[in-house]
């Protein structure tokens, strides 16, 4: 799947009422200053990319964001239960079943309807017929839409994947975010990091380019390439460029 | 928390050889240390070789035959006797490690216990190779040889009385096939009474003869005690027991104890910390705990889960070994509060050990390295080690739940003292290692 075959955005960034918004996040472990001051807002229905070098702070400003840790300073406008998240690697018990491990956490979700929902998530995961197969035996890429349908249980307004296709093989990221473009089309923000810059560039409709802690660029990809002014280089180069401009 | 509960549940089912292991592990040592308490050693096996001839078994003492060999049957309460020809082959059966020692009687040992001017020896053989062994095999036959000593002295003694009867009250002695009439003390002073009446009054032999009287008087009276002066002689020291403390627990009784108190502490530890530490290997934990479910509530579930199910396997237990030890029935409660209150300390241990570990098998390695020392700490008896290093043991021991739940459990199946004082320690410890584990959980999350 390309890019072309990806839902057209809901909204833009800076037209729309945003669904998540988090105001100047600081982090710090011990000396070491993991997010300085860091803002960020989505729309609904937008995709989000989070990128940036080897311990820019990705992973931190998504934790923050789902309510697995606490800024130090520094606010997010949605509640933890509010926000569907996705972790690195997948947190399921392999020992259970794809509908035991969906059924379990609709419970642990408090879901009105637990067996409508994991109906649900099974035919929009394209699950169904694994429903029964223990997570363990399932490839990386099914065990990877387990875990999304998992973050999706609640129907959340915003989804937070972390380096969602970091171990998936070509084929299953184009099924991986073809489902993120779907997902999207129907209203889902949809926050992601990645090492993959290709990745930001075709599916995030915004980037939030991290390095050192610090923000360092809020807009679309092109923006990114308008920033670096060399129309000529690809978009990899020309974000290695950018992060040389800013000394990282 | 319940379908968490549940959930464990399931996965557990689904782990049919962690199961097997939590189970048939603690089952299996537990027996193993049951019969290692209540058995005991078994007979050790001793090369025997009796030099004395058959004929000079009997020892003639005061012209009664004492047959010595029967002295040797003491010995071998204790021993398991390989009867062998030759000194050689005693030695070689050592060195071969076919026994563990060797027991020489020289031929001429009955001859110098007729003789009484000296010790018999007998010589013992033994490998040095193993400290232990030698040590069992020594005090083994020193203990036995000692009781034979004192059997052989309750027999001279029992002779030497007789003599002194003799010497006493007179009657007939038989010697190299001759009766001999003794005349004794007491007939001498009726003679010498009668004799001295037949003097004059005014004879000074009357005078000499009350003298002799007198003597005579004061040595039969005297050897009138001799019997208990003998038989003092014979067992200077005897035991008179008292028990000052603890209850009249039976060893296997306690042995009972120790194994269901080893296979709760291990069940319940691998369970708790080994659950605890699988939602963390399996990602799951940081999923859980951003508003599904808090962490005290997360530790509060493993406690449950594992205390519940090494109760069940504890019950079990018991009451299989119930079917060979007499264990009281009546008191089936007292085994509930004792172990469902150890259960739950060591499920908040294990819950301790999960969360400052990261995977399953760091938590189960850690449970076992923690475990086996504090569990064969709270073994050394008093009097084992110095007064300052036991006292020194029994904080450490009071600072783990296995002490205080075999010390529930021993009150619980024997009636021996009060469960109050355990239970308290067990109840201080379920919140202390709770909380460490909370901390943990925090710290590590």
């Amino acid at each position: 799947m390309d890019s072309s075959t990806v839902a057209t955005p809901a909204a833009s960034t800076a037209a729309a009422e945003p669904v998540l918004e988090a105001r100047d996040l600081v982090k710090r472990y011990g000396d070491r200053e993991a997010l300085a001051g860091v803002s960020l807002a989505a729309a609904r229905g937008e995709r989000v990319a989070i990128i940036g070098p080897n311990g820019a702070g990705k992973t931190t400003l998504l934790s923050i964001l789902a309510g697995i840790q606490r800024p130090d300073s520094g606010s997010v406008s949605r509640a933890p239960r509010e926000v569907g998240w996705v972790p690195q690697q997948a947190a399921l018990y392999g020992k259970l079943t794809v509908a035991e491990n969906l059924r379990l956490f609709a419970r642990l979700e408090r879901r009105p309807d637990v067996e409508e929902s994991v109906s649900r998530m099974l035919d929009q995961t394209d699950l169904r017929e694994r429903a029964n197969d223990q997570v363990a035996t399932l490839s990386g890429g099914n065990r990877q839409r387990v875990n999304i349908a998992i973050g999706l249980l609640s129907a959340p307004a915003v989804l937070l994947l972390d380096e969602p296709s970091a171990a998936l093989d070509p084929r299953q990221r184009e099924r991986l975010w073809k489902f993120i473009g779907v997902l999207a089309a129907e209203g889902t923000t949809v926050v992601f990091s990645t090492h993959n810059v290709q990745e930001a560039e075709r599916y995030a409709q915004q980037l939030v380019v991290l390095a050192d802690g610090e923000r360092l660029f809020g807009g679309s990809p092109r923006d990114l390439e308008g920033v670096v002014g060399a129309s000529e280089l690809d978009f990899e180069s020309a974000f290695v460029a950018f992060l040389r401009q800013r000394g990282h | 928390m319940r379908w968490l509960l549940i959930k464990d549940l399931q996965i557990l089912r689904r782990s049919p050889l962690l199961v097997a292991l939590l189970v048939l592990y603690p089952i299996v040592l537990a027996v193993l240390i049951g019969f290692a308490i209540s058995r005991g050693p078994d007979k050790p096996a001793v090369a025997f070789l009796n030099q004395v001839p058959e004929s000079a078994n009997t020892i003639s003492l005061g012209g009664e035959e004492v047959d010595a060999s029967q002295y040797a049957d003491t010995l071998f309460q204790s021993v398991d006797p390989v009867r062998v020809a030759s000194r050689e082959e005693a030695v070689q059966k050592v060195e071969d490690g076919d026994v563990l020692g060797a027991l020489i009687i020289p031929p001429d040992i009955t001859q110098k216990l007729q003789s009484g001017t000296g010790s018999a020896t007998i010589e013992v053989l033994y490998n040095a190779d193993d400290p232990a062994k030698r040590r069992f095999v020594e005090d083994t036959i020193n203990s036995q040889v000692q009781k034979a000593n004192a059997a052989l002295t309750r027999r001279f003694s029992e002779v030497a009385v007789g003599y002194l009867d003799l010497i006493s009250t007179g009657g007939q002695f038989s010697f190299l096939g001759q009766t001999i009439d003794i005349l004794g003390l007491e007939r001498a002073e009726a003679l010498l009474a009668d004799a001295r009446e037949e003097l004059p009054e005014s004879s000074p032999a009357r005078a000499q003869i009350d003298q002799v009287i007198e003597f005579a008087r004061l040595a039969r009276e005297n050897l009138g005690l001799s019997d208990e002066v003998l038989a003092s002689v014979g067992a200077p020291i005897r035991v008179d027991a008292t028990v000052i403390e603890g209850g009249p627990t039976s060893l296997s009784s306690f042995a009972v104890a120790i194994a269901v108190t080893v296979s709760l502490m291990f069940v319940t530890l691998l369970l708790a910390a080994g659950t605890l530490a699988l939602e963390r290997e399996e990602n799951a934990f940081r999923r859980l705990v951003r508003g599904l479910i808090s962490r005290t509530a997360l530790l509060a579930e493993k406690v449950a889960l594992a205390a519940g199910c090494s109760l069940m396997v504890a019950l079990l237990m018991l009451v299989g070994l119930a079917l060979f030890v007499d264990l009281e029935w009546a008191r089936f409660p007292l085994w509930l509060v004792a172990l469902g209150a150890g259960a739950l300390a060591f499920a908040a241990m294990g819950v301790a050990i999960g969360a400052v570990t990261r995977e399953v098998r760091a938590a189960s390695l850690l449970a076992f390295m923690v475990s086996l020392p504090i569990a064969f700490l709270a073994l050394v008896p008093s009097g084992a080690v110095s007064g300052g290093m036991y006292g020194l043991i029994q904080v450490i021991s009071r600072l783990f739940p296995f002490k205080a739940t075999l010390d529930a459990l021993n009150v619980a199946l024997n009636d021996s003292g009060t469960m109050l004082v355990p239970l308290l320690n067990l109840a201080a410890l379920v919140v202390a290692f709770g909380l460490i584990g909370r901390l943990a959980l925090r710290r590590f999350a």
